[in-house]
């Protein structure tokens, strides 16, 4: 008989070798650069233009995102219909997202039906007319999904923390109301869409199984385009967080869970201490194993599930505490959140629980760079972020060395309760 | 083409094994052979609660999590009306792991008393969060309610109500772990970084042991033909008016399923499709539509749902609906547009296939419905369908009489 007490012997996540697939690197005619993972079995690919028309670059609340979505809705010689079709006909998505700095399309399509799509990808970049009627839809549409939005009382939160911690002037802390669709004009979008996108600042990403001639289509369709030619203008915010620290919001009196947010501002990755506050942050509330789990789900029940983590931004960043909780349980959970914060200031982490969480994130990340469009997100984010693969290797050494001194030194100055700001939205 | 091996241990638990050396890692899927549809009409949800309690310590391992990511592992599992599938993934140097711990909570739970307190907790936290405290969070909750009246779709995955998880005693959970939570009842899917002789040999040590149990005989009551149409309306605090309608469709393994996949997304699949253009482009009655299906394994429901412009009432709406549908059951669809919905399967189904923790899923579900090797004949019976079968389908499905409307009304 076996015996079940026993574990079976395992390795050490920890000391598993990780490697990050080197990516193929070119530039095509008009000095666009192009990074292509190839690391598929099956025939797909994934291209993803990146352009930097976020709503850093908007001089109107909403611009950067409006343009970014009417991408699709029509260019001189198709209809948004037409666009679609033509995509949807060759079993291809064409989605596209407007983030901060940064706003993309991504096309997905089966290899075969590449060349007949990349020349559409082209025209949405030069000759959309962002048509009147389509416009007016879009603003119609989006005005009654924000009112159904503003019912949730987590959609509020998520709102509200971001322009506590950043001001409502950054670009991380603004948000969208009513008025700013009515104020939309199509003569905002035309020129933002010249600026940012027709001459703007583009990188192109590409993962799966790329054709041997992948650099002869590129240029084909966008090397001739007058992109990259226009240095970017200097945009600079400074944040303004709010100097009240604690806020009681209620948007549904009958509600029976509260939103609950909070956050304090924190440097990017290009600051030393950035990746040893990623382990620590994993030991507090980064994982399902986390202490903010075990303690306020597992062991209390007051949720379904309680994260923290580290805002992805390129510029300056915020790490948050996010859960939805019972209303009548909110006050204990925002209580328990800030004990956990005192504990890891107080107590040495123990080198099994260290152990783990070392060996949880090594196996992690060996897992998050399977497959080419997960390596290719990675090596995205480090380029878009001015980092090398250096990072990556210095990260992993974080993980394999960080102590529980320095960790407790690290909660000591960055999880002091007071320097959160505290979001109660029920 | 997916291509596996396929063993049964003496004990009736069926493995199923797919070698893939291009990722480091391994996946161990282990799917149950019980969903919500399996329930006690008067204690819903419990399958899914029981879900919960699967990570609440089994009979010799305190607990699941913790080992796991110590191996460098990841895990987690959801239900559904139809089945219970867990799943987790690990480098495949410490595939044992999960071997040992999937094994254990598959020949005993703990039955922690707490764990029971807890999750009952935690779970109706979830049902808060995502179908109380939302605007339109208890639309299909109503929907299912009216659109079956006896077969256990009738109810959500989660429960029809808080009370019903609360009320759930230690008693119910043991008796539903012996009845569903044993190896005949349950397939084992492993794949990755793995070897067939490896599987074997680990299988028969940590699984070939449990007790075979009972082969759980389902018998579920099947759900009468409609035979008149039914409408519900709903008066609530949300902002704007919405419409459901919903129509009986084939069960999962039917030509009808695929023929209704394809109408699907003729009529709602993305913005080139018909409801999309016509409903929300050209006459703008609504802010949004979408026309899905749930995949149920019995009978599903085929649904088309959407969110109205302000100003315009439903009963217009609603007509204008009745009229697409009128004219996909007058006219043939073009050969184009169901080229156009079978090109857009085929990729859908070429990406699914990459991830590896999806192919380990999608092995396990055809083998629930039969034969693992339906994953690789699926493609085909899509490109059989014709423009006539989508036209018989659609009338035959979209009748009046077999259908079920919700008009949603804002105050």
């Amino acid at each position: 008989m076996i015996n079940r007490l026993i574990a079976p012997e395992t390795i050490d996540a920890v000391h598993m070798k990780l490697q990050l697939k080197p990516y193929e690197h070119f530039t095509l005619d008009n000095g666009v650069p192009v990074y292509s993972i190839d690391a598929g079995a099956q025939d797909v690919l994934m291209l993803e233009w990146v352009f930097y028309a976020g709503n850093w670059y908007e001089e109107k609340n909403i611009v950067a995102a409006t343009t970014n979505f009417m991408l699709k809705n029509g260019t001189t010689q198709k209809t948004a219909f037409a666009i679609s079709e033509h995509f949807e006909f060759h079993g291809a998505y064409l989605n596209r997202s407007c983030y901060n700095e940064t706003a993309v399309i991504t096309l997905h399509c089966l290899n075969k039906h590449l060349s007949l799509l990349l020349p559409i990808v082209a025209e949405m970049m030069t000759d959309c007319i962002f048509p009147e009627e389509e416009l007016a839809i879009y603003k119609q549409n989006q005005k009654q999904r924000l009112e159904v939005n503003l019912k949730k009382c987590d959609f509020i939160a998520n709102r509200l923390i971001d322009e506590y911690i950043f001001g409502f002037h950054h670009p991380y802390g603004r948000y969208t109301s009513t008025v700013d669709y009515d104020q939309l004009q199509r003569e905002d979008l035309v020129a933002f869409y010249q600026k940012y996108y027709t001459k703007g600042k583009c990188l192109v990403f590409v993962a799966g199984k790329p054709p041997a001639d992948l650099a002869k289509q590129l240029n084909h369709s966008f090397g001739h385009l007058p992109l990259n030619q226009f240095g970017l203008p200097d945009i600079q915010f400074k944040p303004e967080p709010s100097e009240v620290k604690k806020y009681n919001i209620v948007n549904d009196a009958a509600g029976v869970q509260g939103a609950i947010r909070i956050a304090r501002p924190i440097f990017n990755r290009h600051h030393p201490d950035f990746a040893k506050v990623q382990v620590l942050n994993n030991i507090y509330g980064g994982f399902f194993g986390s202490r903010l789990m075990s303690n306020i789900r597992e062991d209390k029940g007051y949720t379904y599930g309680i994260h923290s983590y580290l805002q992805n931004h390129l510029n300056d960043s915020a790490w948050l505490i996010s859960t939805e909780a019972g209303r009548d349980v909110c006050e204990a959970t925002i209580e328990e959140v800030y004990k956990e914060m005192l504990i890891l200031q107080n107590e040495p982490i123990e080198d099994g629980e260290l152990d783990l969480v070392r060996n949880y994130m090594i196996g992690s990340l060996l897992g998050d760079l399977d497959g080419p469009f997960q390596i290719i997100g990675r090596w995205k984010t480090y380029i878009l972020n001015y980092l090398t693969e250096a990072y990556f290797y210095n990260s992993i050494q974080t993980v394999q060395t960080v102590t529980s001194e320095e960790l407790q030194d690290l909660a000591k100055k960055y999880l002091k309760p007071e320097e959160f700001t505290e979001l109660l939205v029920v | 083409m997916i291509i596996f091996d396929r063993f049964v241990l003496d004990n009736g638990l069926r493995v199923l094994v797919h070698e893939d050396h291009s990722t480091p890692m391994a996946v161990v899927n282990i799917m149950y052979d019980v969903g919500s549809r399996d329930e006690n009409p008067e204690k819903t949800g419990f399958a899914h609660l029981f879900e919960h309690l699967m990570f609440g310590g089994s009979i010799h391992i305190p607990d699941y999590d913790e080992p796991l990511q110590r191996a460098g592992g990841e895990n987690n599992a959801y239900t559904t009306n139809d089945l219970t599938n867990y799943y987790c993934q690990v480098p495949a140097e410490n595939m044992e792991t999960a071997f040992w711990l999937e094994s254990d909570r598959m020949l005993s739970l703990a039955f922690s008393e707490k764990s029971l307190k807890v999750q009952k907790k935690v779970v109706c936290e979830e049902f808060k969060e995502h179908y109380i405290n939302k605007p339109y969070g208890d639309v299909w909750h109503k929907m299912r309610e009216l659109a079956y009246t006896i077969h256990p779709y009738r109810w959500m995955t989660i429960g029809k109500e808080l009370s019903h998880v609360e009320k759930i005693h230690m008693d119910d959970v043991k008796h539903f772990f012996r009845k569903h939570y044993c190896p005949v009842n349950a397939i084992l899917v492993v794949a990755g970084a793995v070897h067939l002789e490896k599987v074997k040999r680990l299988a028969e040590k940590w699984f070939g042991s449990i007790p075979m149990g009972e082969k759980y005989m389902r018998q579920l009551p099947s759900e009468p033909r409609q035979t008149e149409a039914r409408k519900s309306e709903v008066f609530s605090d949300a902002p704007l008016d919405a419409f459901i309608k919903t129509w009986h469709m084939d069960a999962r393994l039917n030509k009808g399923y695929y023929v209704m996949d394809l109408a699907t997304e003729i009529l709602g699949g993305g913005s080139s499709s018909r409801l999309f253009q016509s409903l929300v482009k050209e006459k703008q009655l609504f802010s949004g539509l979408d026309c899905h299906h749930f995949g149920s394994i019995d009978n599903g429901l085929i649904a088309i749902e959407g969110k109205l412009v302000k100003g315009v009432d439903l009963d217009t709406a609603s007509k204008a609906i009745d009229e697409e549908i009128e004219k996909i059951q007058s006219e043939m669809v073009n050969e184009s547009e169901l080229q156009k919905v079978k090109n857009k399967t085929e990729s859908i189904i070429a990406f699914e296939d990459m991830g590896v923790m999806s192919r380990a899923n999608s092995l396990a579900m055809y083998e629930l419905l039969g034969d693992a090797n339906l994953m690789n004949t699926e493609l085909e019976k899509y490109h059989t369908v014709s423009v006539a079968d989508i036209q018989a389908h659609c009338k035959e499905v979209f009748r009046q009489d077999n259908s079920n409307t919700l008009f949603y009304h804002c105050k």
